[in-house]
């Protein structure tokens, strides 16, 4: 078999694991309450700065994150499902809680998308 | 029969197809109440229930699918680097939409809890709900409510997110793309970003940074604010 230098995503999948243990390592030792994937992202977004990538290029990493997140809803199923292990527990504060997350979900997304946009406008002017 | 109930790839295959009529739900119908997450959880719900099978063996069977949710996690970084010249000159509203995202979010959470007769464990427990699964379960727990609760009140609002962001942003009148994503990473963490990465570049890149400024944000400030507020 002809070895090729295609990018793989078997490589790209070994960039984002590696990102994800650098930002557990760094979670770990410095003791703070972000989960490890998220620094992970930020050690990423620093790789490929300063690996001066342009927008649009289509390295190893690229190619495994674009195989992984159109897919990332069947990532959060068995989170969903969860859900049917609390069924008890939701029934006896429902009400409560339905109103408490509908309501503050629908306040916190206004705010964030309105406060944004209007200074967003003032910036153009 | 309760072999092949009870051992893990039955589970995994189970999701994946679920998952699949979902997709071909939502391509059929192009309805947005149908997100294959939504149609796979009801469906694979119903089915643990029916079968009167223990949600342990299916978060055993499903662990493979949980665990790719870290690097997907950091593959957040591609389609953000993609878009991060729209993030030049935006640092000013997208911090001041995530900082008053906070506190009303919050704060909205605490208050809508006790005026429904809710206790300040329940409103403890509510509170961190819009950040992403590891850090609302941490976060709860350093507040004294209740993690797993926490987790799933989360799970429900990201699901709502990936349901109803977009019509209730167009709704809201909020059209520029990047407060768009924003917003929804705010309230919905990574569930509502896998809805908004279909919907639109920018606005998937901007939900995925949101989901992680917001953990950050909310971290540092939920102590102090349940203390207030409690």
């Amino acid at each position: 078999m002809p070895r090729t230098s295609a990018p793989s995503v078997v490589t790209g999948l070994t960039w984002l694991l590696g990102c994800q243990l650098v930002g557990e390592v760094v979670v770990h030792a410095l003791d703070v309450p972000v989960p490890g994937p998220v620094v992970g992202l930020v050690v990423l977004l620093v790789v490929l700065l300063v690996r001066r990538l342009p927008a649009d290029a289509d390295t190893s990493v690229h190619r495994a994150a674009d195989a992984l997140l159109p897919h990332l809803q069947l990532l959060f199923v068995p989170a969903g499902v969860g859900l049917v292990a609390y069924g008890a527990v939701l029934r006896d504060d429902g009400l409560a809680i339905l109103v408490a997350l509908v309501g503050s979900w629908l306040l916190g997304l206004a705010v964030v998308g309105h406060v944004a946009q209007a200074l967003t406008r003032r910036e153009r002017r | 029969m309760r072999w092949f109930l009870e051992q893990p790839l039955t589970w995994l295959v189970a999701t994946l197809l679920a998952y699949r009529l979902g997709c071909w739900v939502r391509d059929r119908t192009g309805h947005s109440l149908a997100q294959p997450v939504l149609v796979a959880v009801v469906v694979l719900g119903a089915a643990l229930l029916a079968l009167d099978v223990d949600v342990a063996t299916y978060a055993d069977g499903t662990m493979l699918l949980t665990f790719l949710l870290g690097p997907a996690t950091v593959a957040l970084a591609v389609p953000l680097h993609r878009q991060l010249g729209r993030l030049r000159g935006w640092v000013v509203p997208m911090t001041a939409g995530l900082l008053a995202g906070v506190l009303v979010s919050v704060g909205s959470a605490v208050l809508l809890v006790r005026a429904l007769g809710g206790d300040d464990l329940l409103a403890r427990t509510v509170a961190p709900k819009a950040t992403t699964s590891p850090v609302a379960i941490a976060l709860s727990g350093t507040i004294d409510g209740v993690p797993p609760l926490t987790a799933a009140i989360g799970i429900a609002a990201g699901i709502l997110g990936a349901v109803a962001a977009p019509s209730v942003l167009t709704w809201l009148r909020v059209r520029e793309h990047r407060a768009r994503g924003l917003a929804t990473g705010a309230v919905s963490h990574g569930i509502g970003t896998s809805r908004m990465l279909a919907e639109h570049p920018v606005e998937g890149a901007f939900s995925g940074l949101s989901m992680g400024l917001t953990a950050v944000l909310t971290s540092a400030l939920l102590p102090g604010l349940v203390a207030v507020l409690t």
